[in-house]
């Protein structure tokens, strides 16, 4: 008969799991990345030859913030925390009533359907970064909203709960249009 | 006292820790899988500004990291208060925004690139000169796809 291997001895086993579940709680993170995505637009190297057809005043939503983080919506003095409303009803309004889905006021005077409704933002380069996020999100936060009380009448759900194909449908239904100008020096310094 | 009790049966048995290793074992690779290993030090101070529609990004191995903010104040001296950026772990300029995305483009397959992201990471306290200079340089190398750190909270009021 063979003689017997001695076993071996697991009882620091413990210790060498403790020591590398140490390490790696000590040199890894858990925190995930979040934000607000945006792609920019490629650089115009030379001026076009056919140029885009000029974009109706009443369809551009501007929104403009000055070295003193003060916005200025389509020419008047506005609240970060307005903002949301005024965009939602900017992109609703419906003014050619060719969107059967809106349920704007249709004023005349604001844009036609959500597909010609474009907002431009512009700021100062003394604008704060905390305020030209705050911007962002509210516009993106009107969109989602839109989207999202769109979603309820159609499907009786948020968007959220919706399969893939609907929630492509409902994206373009509300396209997501925000410009951002060229950087220019509002205020000289 | 019984009769049938057995010699020193009083003590409690010691409990067995022939499964702790395997316990440990369990958390170690939970730990593993769940966590990333910590970026580079921070120079620079970030805080990250609050919003609410955030997006999770997807792919961390895609994503470059820019970090602006004020240098910290063992640097504060050599670099000033202002809006500095950090590339890698070590201050730079706006012009070597350039070379820092080809270097990342370079530590990528090539079917990769037009996927890179780039993250900027900006204190709430950045002016937007800065960040319109990152990205016109940004736009000048083609890189596109770009995302404003944010942290994400629930509801958002804001003061002004």
């Amino acid at each position: 008969m063979a003689r017997k291997v001695p076993e071996v001895n697991a009882g620091s086993m413990a210790d060498i799991a403790f020591m590398l579940l140490i390490f790696f709680l000590v040199t890894t993170t858990m925190d995930v990345d979040t934000g607000i995505s945006r792609k920019l637009p490629p650089i115009q190297e030379e001026e076009l030859e056919n140029k885009p057809p000029p974009i109706k005043e009443k369809n551009l939503f501007e929104v403009i913030a000055n070295v003193n983080d003060q916005l200025l919506v389509e020419g008047n003095l506005m609240n970060v925390n307005d903002l949301r409303e005024a965009t939602k009803q900017f992109l609703n309004n419906n003014g050619d009533g060719s969107c059967t889905y809106c349920t704007g006021s249709r004023n005349p005077r604001s844009s036609d359907n959500p597909f010609k409704a474009i907002i431009t933002v512009q700021n100062d380069r003394g604008t704060s970064y905390n305020l030209y996020i705050a911007v962002q999100n509210e516009l993106v936060a009107a969109i989602n909203e839109l989207r999202d009380e769109l979603s309820m009448r159609m499907h009786g759900m948020p968007m959220s709960e919706l399969n893939e194909v609907d929630q492509k449908k409902i994206q373009k239904m509300f396209p997501q249009k925000i410009s951002e100008a060229e950087p220019v020096n509002l205020s000289g310094n | 006292m019984s009769k049938f009790r057995k010699e020193g049966s009083k003590e409690t048995p010691a409990i067995s820790t022939s499964s702790l290793p395997d316990i440990v074992f369990m958390l170690l690779f939970f730990f593993m899988t769940t966590t990333t290993m910590r970026e580079q030090d921070l120079v620079v101070r970030v805080i990250q500004p609050k919003a609410t529609e955030v997006k999770k990004l997807e792919k961390k191995s895609l994503v470059s990291n820019i970090y602006v903010g004020q240098p910290i104040k063992s640097y504060q001296s050599k670099y000033g208060t202002e809006g500095a950026i950090q590339l890698n772990d070590f201050f730079a300029s706006v012009d070597d925004v350039k070379d820092f995305i080809f270097a990342e483009r370079e530590s990528r397959k090539e079917e990769e690139i037009p996927l890179l992201t780039t993250n900027i990471k900006a204190d709430v306290d950045v002016k937007m000169g800065i960040i319109t200079d990152i990205k016109q340089e940004l736009r000048k190398v083609q890189s596109l796809k770009i995302n404003y750190a944010t942290a994400e909270v629930d509801d958002l009021d804001y003061q002004k």
